[in-house]
């Protein structure tokens, strides 16, 4: 299990080439990388800020809760902090395990709980000089109702 | 002496990241009015309880949970990660 919150950008193709190597009892792995979007074409930069120290907890415990729940050989977390640009990859969730079952649920559990219960807060910069954090969703929240045993 | 940190829009509304406060507050609601109190920028960024969320040494909590024994408070919005 790796979890690393950084601000350098990464490489998801060396990412994925690393990950779970060598094992023969895998038999699905799922990726999901985040990109900073601007559909209006309006946005000039994010800037992500986060708490360091929880951070790394809240990902770890995330993470744990994903490996009690489901049959995985292993996990991967990258989660940027910084300026971003649109375009700019934010972050990445990879699992691995038997079946595509798993895998598919266990990185969507990953990613529910990250955009609600990691300590990470966006800023949006617009071309014009605005800045706005952006506003959790309730949908966000919701999401993670589904998990609940 | 407890440390109090602030994210985000919090952050901004205060004035400064972190402080170390003095005070005599049970739970984290008495330290929230002790701090609304003190002056308008506190009152400002604590207008509205829902709209934050608490952590306590690093761990999310509530507003009426206990600070016996915490070194840590954070006050910040609603995390939006991923």
């Amino acid at each position: 299990m790796t979890v690393r919150v950084q601000t350098e950008s990464f490489d998801q193709g060396a990412e994925l080439s690393g990950f779970a190597q060598g094992r023969s009892d895998l038999g699905a792995v799922v990726s999901f990388t985040g990109i900073v979007r601007d559909e209006a074409g309006t946005l000039d930069r994010m800037e992500i800020e986060h708490y360091p120290g929880m951070t790394e907890k809240a990902i770890a415990s995330i993470v744990d809760e994903a490996t009690r729940r489901w049959s995985l050989a292993d996990c991967l977390v990258i989660h940027r902090h910084g300026p971003l640009r649109p375009g700019d990859q934010i972050m990445m969730v990879a699992t691995a395990s038997a079946h595509r079952v798993a895998a598919f649920e266990a990185a969507e559990f990953l990613m529910d709980y990250l955009k609600s219960r990691a300590p990470f807060w966006k800023k949006e910069f617009t071309k014009d000089g605005d800045t706005d954090w952006v506003d959790a969703k309730v949908n966000d929240e919701d999401a993670l109702k589904r998990w609940e045993e | 002496m407890i440390d109090v940190m602030y994210f985000a829009w919090v952050r901004e509304r205060i004035g400064e990241p972190r402080e170390r406060i003095e005070t005599s507050a049970a739970t984290v609601a008495e330290l929230v009015d002790e701090l609304r109190a003190r002056e308008p920028r506190y009152a400002a960024a604590f207008e509205d309880l829902s709209a934050l969320r608490v952590a306590l040494d690093q761990e999310l909590s509530e507003f009426d949970a206990s600070l016996d024994g915490v070194r840590e408070v954070a006050f910040f919005p609603p995390m939006t990660g991923g």
